[in-house]
């Protein structure tokens, strides 16, 4: 069995409920292996919080193998922690070292209000792309899945932005708040393939608009959310969004 | 059309345009600043190229018209630099990382393009009491010493408006500021120039490394460009 | 009393669908708008279904317990989704895809429903693509397929490694359009706590609001139970730390039948077990083995060395790895089905082959790469290889990677007949949550599929033909009904009760226990006695944990800990059930294998004799024994046959 065990100071913000004023606590974990992963580490935190007789802290997470996009967690200065191109989930001990004190917060953005200690409530994702991000097809009544020959390199570029999985990094680790990357995803791989082709100036008006109402900020370019972004979406998705959106308004 | 530019993108679009039009101003700009040097290299008499310049741009009917869009060009891109941050500081909510950011990668001038624009906007203030608010209206006495120079294939009277930028240049704090603000400059066009292209939607991952790098050479080559040839002013001239 | 009748329709077996759908009854859409139908889950089988209703103007309310829909544990599935759309034009069908899907379930699912599984998976892909899932392509612009475990075709589309995130977010983006029409309501953070069943019919459902506490009731003149699987009983599995059995398990206790407990699915390439603090395994996509290839060291000397640290597996030739997948089962390789692989796997490492701390074998890409080159295989697996990497620290292009299996699926789940309806009128379940389609092993790929089969084009059609009976019930206000009265004062109740217990266990420590007992005793090799003390030591621990179980906080509040303990609670009711239904089936099939049933090569033995038929389970009370039922399987288009792999 490889790995070494970590003694570790972690700062944590603990808030009780959204509307209630919140702090950093101090706690102590000890004997962490480095084969762990960071959300073990908060499990025996709790567990021994549990044991003293306290509340347990509670943060956001459900698959554990970073595709759910659940997990958030500010750690040390980054969204989902100082590791690449991963989520919080699959972030493991070995990245820390014997001694360290982490910072554990919140998402931080006035789109995504605290809802309990490290869990904020994201439903503005979940708004926007109810403003258009999809395709509008019933169930049935469809073509061949082969009727419209799509070029590889579109539904390549086209996965790689449908890679988003909503876990709100973007959002989180930018300092206008902005939520562009987000939606650019959305907007991009509808728009690279023919099937949302069809509706994609009617999508890029309706998301954005719904982008700006819900107070997310302005974009500025300064490609933080790519940098964090666990599925690593790439800031082109963004020209393209302003693209799309532009040339929808100019037909306006 | 409706409602473009109360949308998010629609004022970066005109951050972008506004941008990118004083950037070929900046162009134009030091393109005349250039005379200041090349007199001698082109055999001219010390100054003449940048009067005859000075009088182009002052009697040229195109430049007239040019000047007030330059005013608003300026003042578009201040007054939504302004509102456009406000909406950032309010999506950013009241609550701060007390870790703070380390996000690697992270272009410097990206993140304190405001802060950058405030700079150059001060030195602005001050280049525009130095040269503008006197050719254009205070007048100066050093610009009536006598100036002859070459215009239209012909020889021409004018303002010696080199009389005026040599003079100022000669001043050690006046080149102190004036790199300053240039090197803020710099700074902010190296971010700018490549994020007005995002913004306008051409981009794509070919292009992002090239615009990046198109970016940053014409950013230090015009910020740069001003340094250099008010530094020569000071040493040679 | 609740009978089973599948209520499979007459005919050919091709023809049955078709012809439920020709003589169904309809709703008109004027009167759709009146009848109100209830969702709990919204992955793949919940989410299609509540959009495709809410398209046909049903009032559909959904429900999960995570923030967003697109969260359900669907979006993990990696590696593909199976139709028989036959376009690489290798000799596969309907039937072909029926066949292999009866077979690799070793007989033991229901012909019909199996069938009609078959005939839509064409729809589901032709559905998807309209919606913009990015399935990969060829050059040509054509769809992609690959092969998988249990088929000798290749009918599996993809998505990268991403497959079920892909589908998930199309059912998620055909759900929001219909949020935003107003067709669905959605309930995010809300969490089904029990199933109101009023004059023996499925009228709503009571549920707990995660964020607030808060205890509320639903209407609806039909429930879908689509909450998936049970796996984390086990509580090491490869499910998502709140996939839970608890929806299904209140319908079990208000009278619908549970099918099949036993039945899990054991997946061979999980990243193995690493610590006891170990909070959930990680899956390697099933397609990693149509390049990777398997293997043990063929001397012991050499597993030894490997496991004390002083040998490296790239140090061994050849000659001294043992295939044996390859060896065993020449035909089928390292794609012969899960259960085969996993089983094989266990031999290897019970026989004193496994490396790492013993239960791990290898999973090889040395081969491929040198086949196909670095980049190929970069393409295709480079996001399960950086996955991997990041986990454990190894690079798998330079040294294999390490695999044992682990709980993956569940097979067995809530008795429905043909309609997805249970033995509730008015319930229905579907994906996961419900028994039908598997058998005792699923094949990989087929999840997805039938998933997206009932939520998309099955529900859709039998659930209209239950309201069409149910027009002239009046929607009944849950404030003035003693029934809904009743039962969120009961789940009230239970919950004072958790809370008041305060004593000394963490909530996790019991399911870590009960889940400890689950592998070591109803996983992988069951015996008569295993599961014996199985039954009486769950039995003990439920005792303990009601005794104490400590759960800090409230109930009026977000509580994570009391919403665990709500599970744990189901979850070791569960694993009673389980150990029973494993007891009294003494043969070997698929996923349940007795160790006391099995072909000198120690291949599952199935007795068809005597246990022909699934077992559906009637709840009778918490501590007296629950009945069996028996639906009898006939098998007429499948030849019943020893599976073979070979």
């Amino acid at each position: 069995m490889k790995g070494k065990t970590l003694n570790l100071k972690l700062k944590v913000w603990r808030q009780k409920s959204a509307t209630a004023q919140g702090k950093f606590e101090t706690y102590e974990v000890s004997n962490i292996s480095t084969e762990g992963s960071f959300l073990e580490m908060m499990d025996i935190l709790n567990e021994q919080i549990i044991s003293n007789g306290g509340d347990p802290v509670a943060f956001d997470h459900d698959c554990r193998e970073g595709i759910c996009g659940m997990c958030s967690l500010y750690i040390n200065g980054h969204a989902h922690g100082p590791d690449e191109d991963i989520t919080t989930c699959q972030l493991h001990m070995r990245k820390f070292t014997d001694g360290d004190t982490i910072t554990i917060e919140p998402w931080r953005s006035a789109g995504f209000p605290v809802v309990k200690d490290l869990i904020v409530d994201r439903s503005a994702f979940d708004k926007i792309l109810q403003a258009g991000g999809f395709v509008s097809v019933n169930t049935g009544g469809i073509p061949d899945g082969n009727a419209i020959p799509i070029p590889k390199e579109d539904a390549d570029e086209a996965m790689d932005s449908a890679s988003c999985i909503g876990c709100g990094a973007c959002v989180a680790s930018c300092k206008n708040g902005s939520a562009m990357l987000f939606v650019s995803a959305k907007v991009s791989q509808l728009a690279l393939l023919p099937q949302g082709r069809v509706e994609a100036a009617r999508r890029a008006k309706s998301m954005v608009a719904k982008m700006d109402e819900l107070g997310f900020g302005n974009c500025t370019n300064t490609g933080a959310c790519e940098v964090e972004c666990p599925k690593n979406i790439s800031i082109t998705n963004i020209a393209r969004l302003n693209r799309e959106f532009l040339s929808a308004k100019l037909k306006d | 059309m409706a409602n473009l530019f109360s949308s998010s993108i629609g004022r970066k679009l005109l951050m972008s345009i506004t941008g990118l039009f004083l950037i070929v101003f900046l162009l134009v700009h030091l393109t005349l600043n250039s005379f200041l040097l090349l007199d001698g290299v082109l055999g001219f008499e010390e100054g003449q190229m940048f009067n005859a310049g000075a009088h182009f741009m002052a009697t040229n009917p195109f430049i007239k018209i040019m000047e007030p869009m330059l005013a608003i060009g300026f003042l578009v891109h201040i007054m939504y630099s302004i509102g456009l941050t406000i909406q950032n500081i309010k999506a950013r909510g009241a609550a701060r990382y007390a870790s703070g950011s380390k996000t690697d990668d992270v272009e410097w001038s990206s993140k304190n393009m405001f802060v950058l624009g405030i700079f150059v906007v001060s030195f602005l203030v001050v280049h525009l009491a130095n040269f503008w608010v006197k050719m254009k209206i205070t007048g100066d006495p050093l610009l009536h010493q006598e100036a002859s120079f070459p215009f239209m294939g012909a020889e021409a009277h004018g303002e010696n408006a080199y009389a005026l930028v040599n003079t100022a240049f000669q001043n050690i704090a006046i080149v102190i500021i004036y790199v300053i603000g240039c090197i803020a400059l710099s700074f902010h066009l190296s971010h700018g120039f490549w994020s007005a292209f995002q913004t306008i939607g051409w981009n794509n991952t070919v292009w992002l490394n090239r615009l990046q790098t198109i970016s940053k050479v014409v950013a230090w080559f015009i910020g740069l460009g001003f340094c250099v040839i008010a530094i020569a002013q000071y040493l040679f001239f | 009393m609740a009978t089973l009748d599948s209520k499979i329709p007459a005919g050919d077996i091709a023809q049955k669908w078709e012809n439920y759908k020709a003589h169904q009854k309809l709703v008109n859409p004027a009167n759709k708008r009146k009848l109100d139908v209830i969702v709990v889950g919204s992955g793949l089988a919940g989410g299609a279904a509540a959009a495709s209703l809410g398209e046909l103007g049903f009032n559909v309310k959904c429900f999960c317990y995570q923030d967003s829909p697109r969260r359900a544990h669907s979006i993990a599935a990696q590696g593909g989704i199976n139709a028989a759309k036959n376009y690489p034009n290798d000799g596969d069908s309907v039937h072909r895809l029926f066949y292999d899907t009866v077979k690799g379930g070793d007989y033991r699912a229901r012909e019909a429903n199996v069938h009609r599984l078959a005939e839509v998976s064409n729809s589901i892909i032709d559905q998807c693509v309209a919606q913009g899932v990015p399935f990969a392509r060829e050059y040509g612009g054509l769809l992609d397929n690959r092969s998988f475990g249990g088929a000798q075709v290749s009918r599996t589309f993809y998505a990268k490694g991403q497959t079920g995130q892909q589908l998930l977010l199309g059912a998620y983006g055909a759900l929001n359009r219909q949020i935003a029409k107003g067709t669905v309501k959605m309930f995010n953070r809300n969490e089904m706590m029990d199933v109101v069943v009023i004059d023996g019919k499925a009228r709503g459902i009571i549920t707990r609001n995660l964020v607030t506490g808060e205890i509320e009731s639903h209407f609806g003149h039909a429930v879908i139970i689509a909450t998936g699987g049970y796996g984390n009983v086990y509580f090491l599995s490869t499910n998502a730390m709140g996939s839970n059995v608890s929806a299904a398990w209140k319908t079990y206790k208000k009278g619908a039948f549970f099918g099949n407990p036993c039945y899990v699915q054991i997946h061979p390439t999980c990243i193995p077990v690493h610590g006891e603090f170990q909070s959930k395994l990680t899956l390697m996509s099933e397609s990693l083995r149509n390049d990777g290839r398997v293997w043990a060291p063929k001397k012991k000397e050499d597993a030894e060395a490997i496991r004390a640290g002083k040998k490296r597996p790239e140090d061994l030739s050849d000659d001294d790895r043992d295939f044996y997948l390859e060896r065993r089962y020449p035909a089928f390789g390292n794609l012969v089905p899960r259960d085969v692989a996993s089983r094989a796997a266990k031999e290897r490492c019970d026989a004193g082959y496994g490396v790492e701390a013993g239960e791990a074998v290898y999973l090889d890409f040395k081969y491929a790469i040198q086949r196909l080159g670095k980049d190929v295989v970069e393409a295709r697996y480079g996001n399960l290889f950086q996955m991997y990497e990041k986990i454990t620290d190894d690079n798998p292009y330079q040294t294999p990677m390490k695999i044992y299996p682990a709980i993956h699926y569940t097979m067995g789940g809530i008795w429905v007949d043909y309609d997805l309806q249970t033995t509730i009128p008015g319930l229905f379940a579907a994906g996961e949550a419900n028994f039908s389609d598997h058998g005792a092993n699923r094949l990989g790929a087929s999840a997805l599929m039938q998933g997206l089969a009932d939520g998309y084009f099955v529900l859709p059609y039998t659930v209209q033909n239950y309201l069409a009976d149910e027009l002239h019930t009046p929607r009944i206000d849950p404030a003035k009904s003693a029934d809904f009265k009743k039962a969120a004062d009961e789940v009230k109740g239970n919950i004072n009760k958790l809370l008041s217990i305060k004593g000394k266990q963490s909530v996790d420590s019991f399911h870590k226990r009960l889940g400890k007992i689950m592998w070591d005793k109803v996983g992988m090799g069951r015996t008569k006695e295993g599961l014996t003390e199985a039954i009486s030591e769950i039995q003990k621990l439920r005792v303990e944990f009601w005794k104490d179980v400590r759960i800090p906080g409230d109930a009026n509040e977000m509580n994570v800990e009391l919403e665990k303990a709500n599970r744990v609670a189901d979850f070791i009711e569960l694993g009673e059930l389980m150990a029973r239904d494993a007891l009294h089936r003494e043969e070997s099939c698929g996923g349940h294998f007795r160790e006391e049933f099995q072909t000198e090569e120690g291949e599952a033995k199935r007795q068809d004799d005597k246990f022909l038929y699934v077992g559906a389970w009637e709840f009778k009370g918490i501590d007296q024994e629950p009945v069996l039922h028996k639906e009898a399987l006939e098998f007429v288009y499948c030849e019943l046959k020893q599976r073979n792999y070979k």
